[in-house]
């Protein structure tokens, strides 16, 4: 498969805060085309890379090349980028096509081609019949796109976007993340986009990278991310996830081993150089478990439990089940409409199994 | 760059401070040293450091000037208070354009000088003022009353000047309350007036004692008001610092009196912290109060 | 009925307010000397405000002394809020307690020490110390009134200028004076206002040689009823009704103009 031409190109970044190391020795490459996300809690420094890269920020040390220009010493309003920020940050006293129209008078841009641009660019995010209005006068969604939209009429070579859909409520964020991610397909600009809403991060991006204290815990699809953490705190970090902690009993063969989990052994998929003894996390997703009768489940490798609640969710059945050990699970199911043994009640004793393969194995990390 | 912006900090905190450092902080200082000083015939003040003008200050007669001085400067801010607190109220009532207008007609004689205004109000409350003639003419009194030259004067002149300064920070608190505790107070059960006493005057705290603080000390300096209302016989704590600078020119007596006036004000900022704390907020520069 | 009841007191507070000064208006067009009767409308007191040649000169010093102090206020004081509101510095605490006290301090004090520091340094009194220390009581208020309206401002537009390619003197242009001006322009109001009004510290720092409105009419007033000062007054008040009226409009114009500027196709 032909590569992706880099766009965007970090090297060796390191930066500090009043000696509080934010960052050491990081490195990023963006593709052209791409909706990048970076991920992570509050203070892991995402912000601050979204930040150097825009140029309010000096890297202590690092290269930062955009289309295989060094910019890094470039200052902010000659760099080729833009940013949506969190708090839109548009201008109260200018109106919104004055707003929209800024970056362009900046670039000195002639006023009939700003005329045509901004209505262009209004059009796209439909506000075109808000033009005159002044910032105060608009709704948090239409400001959000009048900060969208005086970001992207620059053409700039890469979009920035801080937190930008944080401060709208539940259903216009869904709506926002739909127009976002079509805006950037239709565009072609690359997009970093900074959030610590993993399901937000889930659904909009090309490639994710998950951040914490600084350090990079893993790049990749959103699906890779999800199927295949890196380690603990990126399953963690993203969605929910059951944990066993248990020790290998034996190698199998290259890919397999077995491992003692909750009283039965199962067999399990590894990459990892495992052997007997060595003690690792099994992770499954509560849609990974499947939960049945305890007869229902002679014969095949099972572990048993009690229902101790269970939260009917409309498209799906939680149920959350105390096992002998005192571990606690939660285990997600599609409601079967049909199925009249689907609905447990609290106390009742079930036998949980998972889908083979769906499981994820790292190698053990230490308590919890 | 960045040395140019570092010069462009240096000067503006730099002209910004060394002014007021040399025109408030150093003065201020001065005086409180001069309250030590001696004095005599031929100097101001003078070398050695002594109790004395201190002793002055605590003289029976003195104080019950103070106590005069007190006296009216409280009444006035009372006045102010009663006046100041339901007007201050009624205008957060008005729709939002109206508010403006009304503070703004509210502030508007302040472009009249105040001693232009005292001579309005002494002649307002003149023998033959409006005050009396209106009084006869319905018919209330037989003989023009004796309103001039009194302490009643005073206050009455203390409070129109001072009004303003009273209104401005209690408009403030109220339009900052926050009705949601209103509500929550109407729903747990309280009716208008435990809510007022209970919820608003509480939170509004802050503002009330600001705006005493603002009526409060100014009323005690200002000496022209007794000059030209008080008839010479009733004097304001500002009457006699005048007194002693213009006057008998005793400077360690009139600097003690200042640090009087500092300690009170100190006192009250302290209490106006103190309420501020307790309604959460910091108070100060960033608060609006003032 | 209590919005009557509302209405009421409202009304009766701005006759209290209003009441002495409508009577030196009105007054000043009485022919009575005293003003206990209307003797008629005249404007006789105009005329002999007019060739008052000491009262203009009051007037006219106490305006100069507004106008220059209210300006050089406004100058130094706002350069102080934009460095308080930027920048964190050492004795960025002490400086703001220094400015908040100054404001407190009842003028009286603020007069004496005034006094004390022009005399310890041998001025003499006269328009140098009254305009100095005209500027020292404004100033306070200017920072106050231009930190806390420009606080209100999300500081993000600067970079957000930035970002969309304004260098500093752009930026400067185009966002910070825009915003600036309506705070600007309020706080030389202000100072303005405090100048004009000022009694205390003017009486205490003023020379012979330069009079004063204040202290000119406190004279005259002392010696007995003159019709001159209702006549001054109103004229007074009248320009401060003129300035405001202009600032208002200056406030409409300047926030419409910028809506002229671009097109709806």
């Amino acid at each position: 498969m032909p590569s992706t031409p880099i766009l965007l190109k970090i090297s060796g970044l390191s930066k500090s805060f009043a000696d509080q190391k934010v960052l050491t020795d990081f490195e990023l490459s963006i593709q052209d085309g791409e909706f990048f996300t970076l991920l992570g809690p509050s203070g892991c420094g995402k912000t601050t890379i979204l930040r150097i890269i825009a140029g309010f920020e000096q890297a202590d040390a690092g290269c930062i090349e955009l289309d295989q220009q060094d910019i890094t010493l470039l200052k902010a309003e000659n760099r080729p980028i833009n940013t949506v920020f969190q708090s839109y940050a548009l201008f109260p006293h200018m109106t919104v096509f004055d707003n929209v129209a800024f970056g362009l008078k900046m670039a000195k841009v002639n006023s009939a081609e700003i005329k045509q641009r901004v209505n262009e660019v209004l059009e796209m995010v439909q506000l075109q019949d808000l033009a005159q209005r002044k910032p105060q006068q608009l709704s948090g969604g239409q400001q959000q796109r009048v900060a969208i939209a005086r970001a992207v009429v620059n053409r700039p070579k890469l979009l920035l976007l801080d937190e930008s859909l944080s401060a709208l409520d539940y259903k216009l964020r869904q709506q926002m993340q739909i127009e976002l991610k079509r805006l950037q397909r239709k565009l072609g600009i690359s997009f970093v986009y900074v959030t610590h809403d993993q399901e937000e991060a889930l659904s909009m991006s090309d490639r994710i990278m998950v951040m914490n204290k600084g350090e990079v815990q893993q790049i990749g699809t959103p699906r890779d991310i999800y199927e295949n953490p890196a380690n603990l705190f990126v399953a963690r970090f993203i969605g929910e996830i059951n944990q066993f902690d248990a020790s290998v009993i034996q190698r199998i063969d290259e890919d397999h081993i077995e491992v003692a989990v909750e009283g039965a052994d199962w067999v399990v998929k590894t990459q990892y150089p495992l052997h007997a003894g060595d003690k690792v996390h099994i992770l499954l997703r509560p849609e990974d478990l499947r939960v049945t009768n305890v007869e229902q489940s002679q014969g095949k490798v099972h572990m048993l439990g009690n229902i101790v609640d269970r939260n009917y969710k409309g498209k799906t059945l939680d149920s959350y089940i105390r096992l002998p050990s005192g571990n606690e699970v939660v285990a997600s199911e599609f409601f079967d409409e049909d199925d009249p043994d689907f609905d447990y009640s609290i106390n009742q004793n079930v036998a949980i199994q998972w889908v083979t393969g769906w499981e994820v194995v790292l190698p053990y990390e230490g308590q919890l | 760059m960045k040395k140019m912006i570092k010069g462009f900090q240096f000067w503006s905190i730099g002209l910004a401070s060394s002014w007021l450092s040399l025109f408030v902080l150093v003065p201020s200082i001065l005086i409180v040293i001069i309250s030590f000083l001696s004095t005599d015939v031929e100097h101001f003040a003078r070398l050695p450091l002594t109790f004395s003008a201190y002793g002055k200050v605590f003289d029976p007669l003195f104080l019950v000037v103070l106590g005069n001085s007190l006296k009216m400067a409280l009444m006035a801010t009372l006045i102010c208070l009663l006046i100041g607190y339901p007007f201050a109220f009624l205008i957060t009532q008005l729709p939002q354009k109206l508010r403006g207008l009304m503070m703004f007609l509210m502030i508007l004689p302040f472009w009249t000088n105040s001693l232009v205004r005292i001579y309005a109000i002494s002649f307002f409350l003149g023998k033959k003022g409006l005050i009396n003639q209106s009084l006869q003419w319905f018919g209330l009194i037989d003989q023009p009353l004796n309103l001039l030259y009194s302490q009643f004067a005073i206050v009455y002149g203390l409070s129109y000047l001072l009004l303003p300064f009273m209104v401005m920070p209690l408009y403030n608190a109220l339009e900052k309350l926050d009705h949601s505790l209103l509500e929550a107070a109407k729903d747990l059960g309280a009716n208008s007036f435990q809510r007022f006493v209970r919820v608003t005057i509480p939170m509004t705290m802050p503002g009330i004692v600001a705006g005493c603080l603002m009526v409060l000390l100014p009323a005690m300096g200002m000496f022209y008001v007794a000059d030209l209302l008080g008839g010479g016989k009733n004097l304001l704590l500002g009457n006699v610092i005048r007194t002693q600078f213009i006057q008998t020119r005793d400077w360690p007596y009139g600097s003690a009196l200042s640090v009087v006036m500092i300690v009170l004000l100190s006192l009250m900022l302290w209490g106006y912290l103190k309420s501020s704390r307790s309604v959460n907020r910091k108070g100060g520069l960033g608060d609006s109060d003032f | 009925m209590t919005r009557i009841f509302r209405i009421g007191f409202i009304g009766l507070i701005f006759a209290y307010i209003y009441a002495p000064l409508g009577l030196l208006i009105v007054n000043s067009f009485n022919l009575s000397r005293y003003g206990n009767s209307w003797k008629g409308l005249t404007t006789q007191w105009y005329s002999k405000l007019l060739t008052n040649q000491s009262i203009l000169d009051a007037a006219g010093h106490s305006l100069m002394i507004a106008v220059t102090s209210a300006t050089v206020a406004t100058v130094i004081g706002t350069l102080a809020a934009v460095a308080l509101l930027r920048f964190n510095f050492r004795g960025k605490g002490a400086m703001s307690s220094l400015i908040f006290v100054s404001m407190l301090t009842p003028d009286i004090v603020t007069a004496i020490a005034l006094l004390v520091i022009f005399l310890s340094l041998g001025f003499t009194l006269g328009f140098l110390t009254l305009l100095i220390s005209h500027i020292t009581f404004c100033l306070p208020f200017v920072i106050v009134t231009v930190f806390s309206r420009m606080k209100s401002i999300d500081s993000a537009i600067f970079e957000a200028a930035q970002d969309l390619g304004a260098g500093d003197g752009l930026s400067f242009r185009y966002i910070l004076l825009p915003l600036a001006i309506p705070a600007v322009a309020a706080a030389w109001l202000l100072s303005f206002t405090l100048s004009i009004d000022d009694v205390i510290v003017s009486a205490f720092v003023t020379g012979p040689g330069y009079d004063i409105l204040p202290l000119k009419v406190y004279s005259m007033v002392r010696v007995g009823v003159s019709p001159e000062v209702n006549a001054l007054s109103t004229v007074l008040f009248a320009i401060s009704l003129f300035l405001v009226a202009v600032a208002h409009f200056l406030q409409k114009y300047g926030l419409a103009s910028s809506a002229k500027q671009q097109s709806t196709c």
